[in-house]
This record gives C-alpha cells, structure tokens and sequence, in this order.
C-alpha cells in the first residue's frame, strides 16, 4: 500500500460496541402497514409534494420534488395509497413534527419500471447529476447533503481526490460496513462512476478503518476482480485503511488523514480540490444510474440491549423506527432511551413513530445498564483533556466559559464554527461537562444573531424609507397648503382691491366676521351715507317735535323749549352738512360707489344697487349682505324662513335618499332645521303683531299696510317711511322692544346651538345686546333731551359709542367663546343656568322699574321674565 | 543672495517654517480628501440596536436613541436588544454594562409578532399607520394582515386597533429556526457532589415553618 497515512490530531477511543449488530446476517424487513415520508430529510429546502391524498403510488415512484437545486425527491418505498399529508413526528433533535406524506402500503409492493442505463458512463456530466438529483439521493452517512450539490463542485475548483468514507467510526453502528462486505462491488463501480462524474480525479480513496478486516478484505477482493472489467479509472481506486479512532469519520479528519491537507476554516473540500462521497451513497448512486433505482432503502443497524436480536437490516424508508425495532423483539421497559444515530453525534428521539429517513444509519435502544444517564456536570477544572482530544484543534475549555457568557464574538474568534460537535471533548471531560450542547446551542444562537442582524438592516431600511415617505407626503401637503394660502390671499388681494378701501371678505372666524362687519358698516360708504341721512331724519324730527311742543307750551316752558328748538335745528344744519360734505366727498372720491341718495326721507335706507345676481361671487355676497342690512327684521325673519323652508324641504329628500346610517343623522337635521323654522315664525308672528301697533300709533300719513307689499324692497320703504312717521320715542321703544324679544330668541338659540354654530350665535347675542344698549341710551337721551330742565346735550355721539360698545362686545364674546370651548357639557349647563338666573335677575329689576316708572313696556318686560323663568326651570329639570 | 550667507539660526527656521508648511497642506487634503461622512459613532451605535423601532427608550426609533447614546445618555434603555444589546454597546464604548433600565420595560423572553384576526378587521387602516415597518398589508374597509417576516413585533400597531383584533403572538418555532438550548448552567453550579448537598438543614427548616 502505496498511500501515506497522516495521523489524526486528538481524537478519542471509546469502547467500539461493534461486535453485537454483526453477529447476525444482514436481513430484509418486512413492509409496515404504514409509511411516513417527511419532506425534509436532507439539508436545504424541503421537497415539494407532488401526489395528493387517495393517490395510488408505486415503489420507486417521485412523490415529492426538489424544490430548488438545493434539495432532493422523495420517492415511494412500496405500493400504496397516500392516506395522508400531514404533520408528523420525525427524527429530528428538536422533537418537532414535521410535513410528511403517509403512504397505507397495500403489502403488494408492485413497483415502477426502472429505467436502467446500460452504459453509464457514455452520459455526460449534466445528464448524470440530474439523475442523482431525481433519484433523491442525499448523504447517507450522518447530514443529508444533497449528492448533486456535492458532485457538482465550483467550476473553478479543480478535484484532484475522490474519497469514498468507509470509515464508520461511530461505536455501534455496521451498516457501512456490512454494505461494504455485501455490495462491494457496486461501491467499487460507483466510485468509478463518482469518477467519471467529477472529471477523472487524480486518486480514488477508500478510506476504510482497520477494524473492519472483512470490509477491506471485500473491496480489494473485487478490485482485483472488476480490474479485469474495463472500468474508466479503476487503476486509480484504491483501497486505504488506518488506525482507528474516534472520529476520524468525520469528513474533514478523513481528509487529513488521507491526505494531509486541511480543509480552512470555512471552506468546503473542494475549495483544496477534494470531494467526499459516503459508501452508502456510492452504492445508491451507481443503483439509481445503472439500474434506474432511486433511493427507497438502506442498510441501518438496529442495535442496543433492549433487543432480543440486534443487527443490520435493509429497511424500507419511510418505515416507522417502532415498527424497526418490533421486528428485533424490542422491549420497551428495559430501554434507557432511543437514539438516532451513534451514542456520540446521535440524537434522543422523543417518538418512536418516527421514520426511518435517509440519513438514519443506526436506531439504539440501550438499556440502562448500556447506557446509564449523564453524571452531572461539575464545574471544570480546567485539566486541559478536552483540548487534547479535540480533532478540530480547538479550545474546548475556552469556548466552554464563552458560551456560557454568550460571549458571540470571542467564540468566533476561538472557531467555534469549526468544531464538527465530534463529542471527543464531552467524552473525555473528568467533570462530566456537556461541553458539545454548549457549542451546538452557541451556534444556533450565533446563526440566530445573524439572521436578526440581516433583519434588521431590513428593518431598519424599511423604518428609514417610511420615513422619507412621510417626509415626502408632509412636504408635498405642505407645498399644496402655501398654495392654497397664496391663492386665498390673492383672492383676498382682489376682493379688498374689488370693495374698495374697507370691505374684507368674509373671514373663517365668526368674531373676526362679526369684527369685520361692525367695521364694513362703520366705513362703507353707502353705510355712512345712510348713516348720516338717519341722522338727518332724526335731527328733522326731534326740530319737528320740539317746535310742536313749543308751539304749544306756555309761560317759561315756552323759553326753554325755544332754546332746546334752535338747538334742534343747529343740529339738523349740522347733520344736513355733514350729508352734503359726505355727498361732495363720496362723488369725488369714489363715483362708483356714491348712491344717488337724495334726501328724501323716504329712501333713509341705503339702496345700494342690488345686483344679488352678479357674477362675481364677493359681488354677489356684498350686494346680498347690503340687501340684508337694508331689510327690516320681519323681512329678514321671512327671507330666513324661506331659505329655511328649502333647506328643510331639500334636507327631507335627502333624508329620504340617504341610507340607514345616514337616515338618522339627517333626520336629526331635519329636526333642527323644522325647529328653527318653527322659531322663526313664531318671531315673523311677533314682529307681525307689532307691526300692526306700529300702524295703529303710526299717524295717518302711512296709507301704505307695509305687509301687504309683495316687493320686498318697497315693504322695507314702506315700512320705514312708517316708521318715519311715528314719534322718535315711540319708534325707539318701539325697536327696543323687537330688539329684546329678538335678544331673548337669540340667547335661547345660541344656548340650545351646537357646538361649532355657538360662538357666531353668541356673537350676535352681543350684538342685540349692544344694539339694545344703544337704544336704550337713545331712550335715556331723548328722555333727557324731553326734561326741560336738563338742557340736552349734543347727542351726536351716538355713531361713536356702538363703535367701542362693539369692540368691547367682541371682546366679551371671544372671551366667552374661550371659555365656553373649554367647558365640560355639565359645567356648561350649570353656567347656562347661572347666567340664566342672573339675566332673570336684572329682569326682574329692570321690571320692578319699569312698574315703578308706569312704563308703557310692563307688560313686554313681564313677558320676557315669565319667559326667562320657564327657560330656567326646563334648564334645572334636564 | 547667498543662502550660506544667512545665519544659520535663520536659516533652520526658513527650514523648519517650510517644513511646516508642506506637512500642514498634506494633512489639510487629507482632511478634506477623506473626510469621513455623518457621523460614524451613531452609526456604529445605531448598527447594534434591534431596528423594533418601537419606542420604548423614549426616542421615536432606534437611530435618534444612537444619537442619544453618543451624546452621552444611558445604554441600558432598549427592552427588545436587552443584556446582549446593551454589553455589545458597553463594549463599543468601553464602559461598564450595566443592566437592563426596568422603566423602559423588560426584555421579553421570546420574539413576538404580531397577528391580525382576520374576520374581526374592520379595515380602518389605523394600524398601518401606526406600523414603523410598513408590515401591515391591507387598504382602507378591506380585510388587513401582517407580513410576518417583516414585523418586528413593535407593538405600536395593537393599541390604535378600534376593535382590538390584533394580538402579539409568539415566533413559532419550526425547523428552520428552531436551536439548541444551553444547558443550563444551574445545573452545573447546582448538582449534587454528594447527596447530603440536596438540602442544606436550614431550607428544610424553613420550609416546614412555611407549610
Ligand atoms: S465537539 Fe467540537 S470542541 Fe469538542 S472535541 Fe469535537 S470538535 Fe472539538
Ligand atoms: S476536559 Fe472538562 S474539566 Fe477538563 S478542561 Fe476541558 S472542560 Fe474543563
Ligand atoms: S427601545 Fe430599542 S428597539 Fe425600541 S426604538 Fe428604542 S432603540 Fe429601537
Ligand atoms: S405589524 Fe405591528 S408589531 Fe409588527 S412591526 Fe408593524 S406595528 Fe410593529
């Protein structure tokens, strides 16, 4: 024997345990009644189930294909029916179940036609991998690495060895070595095939360990015969054994043994040019290319003490390992454990109905004398055994304590990744230290880092470009938000540059409306126009009155009322020049908007051109608000009702349209609107009644019945020249009243509005109240100006003080607004009642007065306070 | 003029002033030639952190809370990385690790993910809005579900749920990610060398007072 042998570093002796399994013939099992074939047998991507439930397969026939290059088929091992693809329990250390296709085999065993091929070795490279790659064979001797993958190396690694491992260094297990006694000579012709597949390497090495004379003993046997054969590449093969240890097995120690050459850390065999077949899969490769037999079978060793018999047997995959070990008379009481695979790399399985798979090259049931439990661990006393028989080189010891700090990258850097978990170290350890279950789980938890760390570069990708999506979205509404304000200013550019010097175009806000409106009437022209003529009416009736009255006053009446006549009429003279200045000055300025106002009483109203149907929309919304400002109170009250009438009339259909979850919100509106209308008749009716009284104190120069006029316009003239008519006095407590009654409405409103509708509805609650306030003033005035003894004092500062009233009202009611939005809904109740009892309060004394006085008005004050007290009781009772 | 004319006081600083000059413009391009962009401590920081970006260290993500650490705030505030994030920080940094800061919540034993009841799901797209991983797949009154591989188990997605349909459930374990546990190492420290260790007189005591 020509070929060097280098010894193994490390490695261990434990005691062999092979003699008990070969001391019976290699036997055939019979077919279980039921087979499991799990679809992950082999490492890399499970197969692809191909057949469905209630299929009838045959032996040999696919039923589950590789699902990528890196994975392997799964063929039928007998004729049945697919009774199920389900989890099951399969042999894995995890102890979880696994997909897998039960077959109920019918006890026929019919099986496919295998498609044999009488020269293997006419095929070229491709044509054979993808054979092997059909016929599922996947690495029998522990791992499962799929055989294609491994005969297909890199294209640019050049194989010069071809090993086959015979080495079976594992204590207990024979299967190797029975094949290598039984089919011997398929081993050889596969290896010459393996050969022929991976380019003619240089050596062909059978690496058989020397306690295995009879393997060895064979295969030289049928080299010698097969020599005569004209098989490519068999003067290459040759036959090597060596001394035996523990774990020389493993592939990267048979290749240094073999060889000498160490495979680096990290890199597979054919990175130094060498590739490892196992002897099982030789003999399947050649059986699957020669004779079109897939990978159905193999040899396993069923062996350990809870046996009656222990030996090898050619075991149908897929058959259930209790099934296995029944047919050795296995005695479940007497076994320790069951083990897949040897008792140093093999696993506990924790079901027994787990199936024979590819890679399953042993089941040991020890008894409990064989194989008594782990002693347990002691704390290591750092003897240094382990790194002695480690065959990896490795520190034992050391990844030991890193492990248990979970030190990932001190293990790294101490190649834990290189340790084959041989068990070498836990076997020699004197402190019994399950040295191999540290590295197998600090493996999995650095293949676990890793995995998260992919993930959460993942992640973190994901979160950043999320990010700059939000980024972008905001910019893009922000973009979109700056145009619409520019747009709006511009609009509101145009609409100030289209009303002139004053006019503001309607601002969100309902204060700052309520603002802008008190200053639109404060220096519209057309407003101070109407303005000034009112003052001029008034100073032309109280000059009227006050001569009446001296005409028909006596004595040194006579004398004061004269004083307080020219003092009437210096003030008509001074408000007639004041309209005419305006006049000049409005014609000057702004032709446009200067009203052909003459002085005539009659038209004291502005009758700015109501162009309601203009084009521009401001246009249109300034000529509606003139035309409201020029109406009188009972015709904006039925204006309302007719806009009220068909919003309610279109709110109905609607109602009817809308579907159920709507229908109730509608009908709520419906509601609200049918009481606002109801509110607003009512009001139409009060302000009716009192139009009647007007007409009956008015005296007879209105001939005109102001609600008989269609025209609205000429109602509202009608209806002021009425007004005109009547005496100062009268017509003031006259608009008192309507004001007060119109103020009581209003409160009750804005108590009863929604939440949004407040603040406009409180706004005007402040508004009523200052009109009434100035009103009341006038009264009190034109009450003074009556009392001879208080010379009057100019009045005309009547146009100032709604002014700083109305500022001061605004302020009020932001305030309110404010405070009222902070409100919870019972703290606002208790407020409505509270600012209920105090308005009932100054009722009363403004009634109590009013009695006192002999005031014409008891009888509304009383009203209005029967009214508040109702309102106060219903607010208490809710 | 003759340079061997100068003093030679003079002449070794016009020597060493030109010296100057020639290493200070080489490490100016260099500076400026491999100028090292943003800022490599956060990044590296930010690198050991989980990416949940859930929150709970009080930054919104796991990049401000970087920032955060390299301006000098406390490593121990990231629940998801726990004790391992935590000491991989204290080692970049050369500090002392200290423990896990139980305001910020505990560490949980096993990932989470979340899961969406399917049939519950009223499609108000509440929680993909609140998802910092865009893991949430679904549109507005349609049925919504998590992609499972891309949530990191947040949690920011269960509360704006309006009919609480979505729960955290556990990573279930499968082949694929399924590992060895270590052994624990009570045992080691625990066993019994002799069996008068199992228990010490006191505990027994202390017990049948207890019972
Ligand atoms: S299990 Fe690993 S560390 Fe222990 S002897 Fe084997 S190769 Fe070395
Ligand atoms: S063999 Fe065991 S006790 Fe000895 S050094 Fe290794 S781990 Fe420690
Ligand atoms: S607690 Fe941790 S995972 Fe969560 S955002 Fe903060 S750093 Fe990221
Ligand atoms: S789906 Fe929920 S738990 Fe998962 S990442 Fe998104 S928000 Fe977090």
């Amino acid at each position: 024997m020509s070929q060097l042998i280098y010894p193994l570093r490390g490695g261990v002796h434990p005691p062999e345990n092979k003699q008990q399994s070969l001391q019976s013939p290699l036997r055939r099992l019979a077919i279980p009644r039921e087979l499991v074939f799990p679809l992950a047998q082999h490492i890399g991507a499970p197969a692809k189930a191909v057949v469905e439930i209630g299929d009838r397969v045959l032996a040999g026939q696919m039923i589950a294909e590789p699902n990528g290059p890196f994975s392997a088929a799964i063929h039928a091992s007998t004729s049945g029916t697919v009774s199920a693809i389900e989890a099951r329990p399969i042999p894995h250390a995890s102890g979880l179940w696994g997909d897998c296709i039960v077959v109920a085999a019918d006890g026929k065993d019919e099986s496919i036609d295998f498609e044999g091929c009488e020269n293997p070795f006419g095929l070229d490279h491709e044509a054979l991998i993808e054979k092997i790659r059909h016929a599922g064979i996947a690495g029998m001797g522990g791992a499962g690495f799929p055989s294609a993958v491994k005969l297909n190396p890199p294209p640019n690694s050049n194989i010069d060895t071809l090993i086959i491992n015979g080495t079976e260094c594992e204590p207990y297990i024979t299967a190797d070595d029975v094949l290598m006694q039984e089919r011997s000579e398929d081993i050889i012709r596969g290896c010459t095939l393996l050969a022929h597949i991976l380019n003619s390497p240089d050596r062909i090495l059978i690496g058989v360990e020397d306690n295995k004379p009879k393997a060895i003993a064979a295969l030289e046997q049928s080299l010698l015969k097969l020599a005569a054969e004209d098989l490519p590449g068999i003067d290459r093969v040759q036959v090597v054994s060596f001394p035996t240890k523990y774990p020389s097995g493993g592939e990267k120690q048979l290749i240094q043994i073999l060889t000498g050459k160490e495979v680096p850390s990290g890199g597979l065999p054919a990175h130094i040019g060498i590739v490892v077949q196992n002897v099982g899969t030789t003999v399947a490769i050649w059986e699957a290319i020669k004779h079109g037999k897939p990978l159905i079978e193999r040899i396993t060793t069923v062996v350990g003490e809870s046996l009656k018999e222990q030996g090898n047997a050619i075991v149908k995959l897929g058959s259930p390992s209790q099934f296995v070990l029944e047919q050795f008379g296995f005695q479940e009481k007497s076994c320790a454990r069951l083990i897949a695979g040897g008792p140093m790399m093999g696993f506990s399985l924790p079901d027994s109905r787990a199936p024979i798979v590819k890679t399953s090259n042993c089941l040991l049931v020890p008894s409990h004398q064989e194989m008594p439990d782990p002693a347990p661990a002691q704390a290591c006393i750092r003897c240094g055994h382990c790194a002695q028989a480690c065959p990896a080189g490795l520190l034992p010891q050391q990844l030991y304590w890193y492990a248990q700090a979970k030190e990932h990258d001190r293990l790294l850097a101490h190649n834990l990744m290189d340790c084959i978990e041989c068990g070498a170290c836990s076997f020699v350890c004197p402190s019994s230290i399950p040295l191999v279950q540290y590295y197998r789980a600090s493996k999995g938890e650095i293949r676990q880092a890793e995995i998260e760390k992919e993930k959460s570069d993942r992640s973190r990708q994901r979160f950043e470009f999320r990010q700059k999506r939000i980024e972008r979205a905001e910019a893009e509404k922000e973009a979109k938000r700056l145009a619409r304000k520019k747009a709006a200013e511009a609009a509101k550019a145009k609409a100030a540059a289209n009303a002139g010097t004053a006019k503001t175009a309607p601002a969100a806000d309902p204060v700052a409306a309520a603002m802008a409106r008190v200053q639109a009437q404060q220096s519209d022209p057309a407003e101070q126009l109407a303005k000034l003529e009112r003052a001029v009416n008034n100073a032309r009736n109280r000059l009227n009155s006050a001569e009446e009255k001296w005409q028909q006053a006596e004595g040194d009446q006579k004398a004061k009322l004269e004083s307080r006549f020219k003092q009437a009429q210096l003030r008509l003279q001074d408000a007639e020049s004041k309209l005419h200045d305006f006049k000049q000055q409005s014609a000057g300025e702004n032709p446009a908007t200067s009203n052909p106002a003459t002085t005539n009483p009659a038209s004291a109203k502005p009758t700015a051109p109501l162009n309601i149907d203009s084009d521009d929309p401001i246009e249109r919304a300034k000529a509606k608000a003139q035309q409201r400002l020029s109406m009188s109170p009972l015709e904006k009250a039925e204006n309302n009702l007719s806009s009220l009438n068909d919003r309610l009339k279109k709110a109905q259909e609607k109602a009817g349209e809308a579907d159920d979850d709507k229908r109730a919100a509608m009908e709520a509106a419906v509601e609200k609107l049918k009481q606002k209308k109801a509110a607003l008749e009512k009001e139409i009716d009060e302000l009716k009644a009192q139009a009647p009284l007007k007409e009956n104190t008015a005296t007879a120069e209105s001939p005109i019945d102001p609600d008989s006029i269609e025209d609205p316009i000429e109602r509202a003239k009608a209806k002021a020249m009425q007004r005109l008519n009547m005496s100062p006095a009268e017509k003031l407590q006259n608009s008192l009243q309507a004001l007060q009654t119109r103020l009581a409405k209003a409160e009750e409103k804005a108590a009863t509005a929604d939440e949004d509708k407040r603040p406009a509805m409180q706004a005007a609650v402040e508004k009523l109240q200052e009109k009434i306030k100035t009103v009341e003033q006038e009264i009190a005035e034109f009450k003074a100006q009556q009392e001879p003894a208080k010379p009057a004092e100019s009045t005309n500062e009547s146009s100032g003080v709604p002014l700083d009233a109305a500022s001061a009202a605004i302020e009020k009611a932001k305030a309110k607004a404010a405070a009222q939005a902070q409100m919870s809904d019972s703290e606002k109740h208790a407020a409505q009642i509270e600012s209920l009892q105090q308005r009932i309060q100054k009722a009363q004394q403004r009634l109590d007065k009013a009695i006192e006085e002999g005031n014409d008005n008891v009888d509304a004050f009383r009203l209005g306070l029967e009214k508040l007290q109702a309102k106060l009781k219903e607010l208490e009772s809710e | 003029m003759d340079i061997s004319s100068l003093h030679p006081l003079v002449l070794a600083l016009l020597v060493l002033g030109g010296l100057a000059l020639v290493f200070g413009a080489i490490l100016g391009f260099a500076a400026v030639r491999y100028k090292i962009e943003g800022n490599p401590i956060v990044d590296q920081i930010d690198n050991l952190l989980p990416q949940t970006q859930c929150g709970q260290c009080g930054h919104p993500g796991c990049r401000p809370y970087a920032e955060g650490i390299a301006n000098g705030e406390e490593i121990n505030k990231c629940p998801p990385g726990g004790q391992d994030t935590i000491n991989s920080i204290a080692d970049l940094l050369g500090v002392d690790a200290p423990e896990l800061d139980a305001e910020h919540g505990t560490e949980s034993e096993l990932p989470t993910v979340a899961y969406i009841r399917e049939d519950e799901c009223i499609g108000c797209t509440k929680c993909i809005q609140a998802c910092p991983m865009d893991a949430i797949l679904g549109a507005a009154k349609q049925m919504h579900t998590v992609i499972a591989d891309e949530c990191t188990g947040c949690d920011l997605c269960v509360e704006p749920c309006p009919v609480d349909c979505i729960e955290m459930r556990e990573v279930e374990v499968t082949m694929q990610n399924w590992k060895w546990q270590l052994p624990s190492p009570l045992a080691a420290v625990n066993s019994d060398i002799i069996a008068s260790d199992r228990q010490t007189p006191q505990e027994t005591k202390q017990e049948d007072t207890a019972a």
